[in-house]
């Protein structure tokens, strides 16, 4: 872990210079699948929504299980960020870039969800002209709208050092274009004490922002469907449900962030087992607080069977649902829990591909949360066209979903080749503060030995 | 026989729709000093207009410009009838399933096979009781999830306790759609069928057409048809007399032939009740129980069954 500053800056600038053929081709593919996406959303504009699977009984389906899904992604960053830095530990500034980024992505892509899930996006100014802050739906909104500013600051603010760096390193090797975003970016920073003073400031006060902002966001999420009536949905325990779901999905995607950056732009001096560990240690811990609030979730009702409930229940627990359901408690909350409460599975290949575990099941929870229900409606289902009493997506669904996830992956990529994906001054911050510990350790264990030798003289 | 009932009111309706729109239009016609210039043959008939002033015209009727406005404004349509509180009764004990309630509601508003707006169920609360039908249209809340969850007061409640949508300003979120306990809502996924005449008809609330795709659309209790005093489609549709409708204020209900009640006294007399009252929804359409009933019920020989493909009574069966 002998990293001088020279290097780190070496090591976190040196993706920023070249292209490689690789990233070309990627980006290529990403911009396909954007395409295609965007072409099943001029075709689902055409045709209107009848080109989805969606209809009178289940009127909410892929894209919004996406929107909860994605919405609860861009709970790493707080949680990564916004805890570890107010708990005050510093392991964490590797990470935080990352995790900050995951924010700002996957809010960005889950908020324009639901507009795609909009019968009429041409009539949606009616949400300033006629808004009303009584409807969950409304909550949404703005909650999500503040979320996505707060964490857009979250992210730009410790960049700024980092774009004064690439203006400075990066003169020779970028175009005019970078040169003069990475001038404007960096806001005419010198490094003066003032400078940081006020960053340092800016930075406590927007930690302390965001996280209730991010619960408040999770909490109305949880509320659109809570606010109703319908078994299953129907239940107090949804605000914190969800914030709890997002947590879990959340840091189980910055470790997925960490582990990709890691390997393609070699960052293992930086990002290193205790990262991985530590990391791990914390998707535990929000897992099992995560399996905590489904056994609530289920149990409860489950004992009671309330008729509008059981139908719902039978549904998922022995039902149509049911192979779905018990992959997801034990396959993407259990045994994830397993693997990682031993020291080997909270390695970086290990936990990795436990965190896509757990990314898809949460993905897979949200559809199981939405769809199910609306298929057991209070009245019965009665003399309907044979697909309305089913739900699977269409193509149209699937092609919009692949191109925003397409979407998210362009823009880490981009936002990788063009921005430090290390915050280098707080990695920079870190080894100091490291190296000053080893230090006093040192002077320590060497204070004992002479301690040592003196009390053996006597 | 009542087919042709209906069809007739359908007509009347529309004509009331015209001649009333063409009327406020003329006026503002006249003002403008817009009249229709083109060189059709004068007919030598005359019409005879007044304007707000008491000024009489006579007007050639080709030179009258047929300009359509819906017949009540939006404000209007949103505020409801002054002094009512619209009740729907539906004894099941009448009802037989032959749906001409749904068929004449699908008419009127020229509905879709796939959204009935009052649809005819099959139930069943329990294994040892029995099934019976039961009719089931908006039910047009006093406590309506619908409308509280709406982001931009597209659905609402009106004074008369109408809920009404507004197609114009709805986002086609669907929020409304999942906050219903009934199902009542349906949605227009795909671009609505309307020939071009009824797709140029004027908007409003109150009658629910032209459709927009994109947006929701469910029972109305036919408040187009209550401003001219005229009875809701399925009201008048009901052969069995199973449906009756009223002012709660009156205090009275009528139904198809004519009958009269006092809605206090049915609703005690025949113990009348809400659907899932629990929900705390507070329903305007109360049921009378199926006691004594004089026709086959659901799954009997001879019951209407069979002419709809009726899947099994699923949901309330145990
Ligand atoms: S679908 Fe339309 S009426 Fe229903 S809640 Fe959304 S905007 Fe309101």
């Amino acid at each position: 872990m002998n990293h001088t500053i020279g290097t780190i800056q070496e090591d976190s600038l040196r993706p920023l210079r070249s292209w490689g053929r690789g990233t070309l081709i990627w980006i290529a593919i990403l911009l396909a699948a954007g395409t295609w996406g965007f072409y099943a959303y001029y075709y689902q504009l055409r045709h209107g929504l009848a080109s989805t699977a969606l209809r009178d009984y289940v009127s909410w389906g892929l894209y919004i299980s996406t929107f909860v899904f994605l919405i609860g992604l861009s709970h790493s960053g707080t949680l990564v960020s916004g805890i570890l830095r107010i708990t005050k530990q510093d392991w964490r500034m590797p990470i935080t870039r990352t995790a900050e980024l995951m924010t700002f992505v996957s809010l960005l892509f889950g908020g324009i969800m639901p507009i795609i899930d909009l019968g009429r996006p041409d009539h949606i100014f009616n949400l300033i002209l006629f808004g009303r802050v009584q409807s969950p739906l409304m909550w949404d909104v703005i909650c999500i709208f503040t979320y996505f500013v707060g964490s857009t600051m979250f992210l730009y603010l410790p960049m700024i050092p980092d774009m004064a760096l690439c203006r400075d390193r990066l003169k020779e090797t970028s175009s005019s274009v970078r040169r003069w975003m990475y001038r404007k970016l960096a806001l005419g920073w010198t490094g003066t004490k003032t400078q940081w003073r006020y960053l340092e400031r800016s930075m406590t006060i927007m930690t302390i922002i965001i996280i209730p902002i991010a619960v408040s966001v999770h909490t109305v999420i949880g509320y659109i469907f809570a606010m109703t009536l319908r078994g299953g949905w129907n239940s107090t325990v949804f605000g914190p449900y969800f914030v709890a779901g997002a947590l879990y999905s959340g840091s189980a995607t910055v470790v997925l962030g960490m582990y990709v950056f890691r390997k393609i732009y070699h960052l293992e001096k930086y990002m290193t087992l205790k990262h991985f560990d530590l990391m791990g240690r914390i998707v535990l811990a929000l897992t099992l607080i995560y399996a905590y609030f489904n056994l609530n979730e289920y149990w409860v009702p489950a004992y009671k069977m309330a008729i509008h409930e059981r139908h719902l229940l039978t549904d998922l627990f022995s039902g149509e649902y049911a192979k779905v359901f018990w992959i997801l408690q034990f396959g993407t909350v259990l045994l994830p829990i397993i693997i990682m409460s031993f020291p080997k599975g909270r390695r970086p290949n290990i936990l990795a591909a436990t965190a896509v575990v757990v990314v898809f099941g949460a993905w897979l929870k949200r559809y199981i949360i939405v769809v199910p229900t609306l298929l057991h409606p209070f009245v019965p289902i009665q003399d309907v066209p044979a697909d309305w009493a089913t739900y699977f997506p269409s193509w149209v669904e699937f092609s919009v979903v692949t191109g925003a996830i397409a979407g998210i992956l362009l823009v880490l990529t981009l936002y990788s080749k063009l921005f430090p994906i290390m915050s280098v001054w707080e990695v920079e911050e870190g080894a100091e503060v490291e190296e000053t510990k080893k230090l006093a350790a040192e002077m320590r264990s060497k204070r004992a030995a002479t301690e040592a030798v003196q009390t053996n003289v006597y | 026989m009542k087919k042709e009932n209906d069809q007739s009111n359908r007509r009347d309706f529309l004509k009331f729709g015209l001649t009333a729109g063409g009327a406020l239009a003329v006026g503002a016609v006249l003002m403008d000093g817009i009249l229709s210039m083109d060189d059709n043959p004068e007919t030598g008939e005359k019409t005879i207009l007044f304007d707000r002033k008491g000024h009489v015209f006579e007007v050639d009727p080709t030179h009258l410009l047929e300009c359509k406005t819906p017949p009540v404004s939006n404000a209007e349509a949103r505020k409801g009838i002054e002094g009512k509180k619209f009740v729907m009764v539906i004894d099941l004990a009448k009802c037989d399933g032959c749906k001409l309630c749904t068929e004449a509601c699908t008419t009127m508003h020229f509905n879709e096979p796939d959204r009935e707006w009052i649809k005819v169920f099959k139930m069943k609360d329990a294994k040892t009781t029995q099934p019976y039908w039961f009719p089931k249209p908006c039910f047009q809340c006093d406590n309506p999830l619908c409308t509280k969850v709406c982001p931009v007061n597209a659905t609402f409640k009106r004074e008369d306790g109408i809920v009404l949508i507004d197609s114009e300003r709805c986002i086609g979120c669907r929020s409304c759609m999942a906050a219903c306990p009934y199902s009542t809502r349906h949605f227009n996924w795909g671009h609505p069928k309307e020939t071009p005449e009824m797709a140029s008809l004027p908007y409003s609330p109150e009658q629910g057409f032209p459709r927009r795709v994109g947006t929701v659309e469910k029972c109305d209790f036919c408040p187009h048809m209550i401003r001219q005093g005229k009875m809701p489609a399925c009201v008048m549709g009901c052969p069995m007399d199973a449906i009756y409708f009223g002012d709660q204020n009156e205090d009275a209900v009528t139904c198809h032939s004519g009958e009269t009640l006092q809605l206090s006294q049915l609703l005690e007399d025949r113990a009348g009740y809400r659907y899932m009252e629990e929900l705390g929804t507070e329903p305007r359409v109360y049921y009378l129980p199926p006691t004594n009933r004089k026709f086959p019920k659901p799954g009997d020989e001879g019951s209407t069954e069979g002419t709809g493909s009726t899947s099994s009574m699923s949901g309330m069966e145990m």
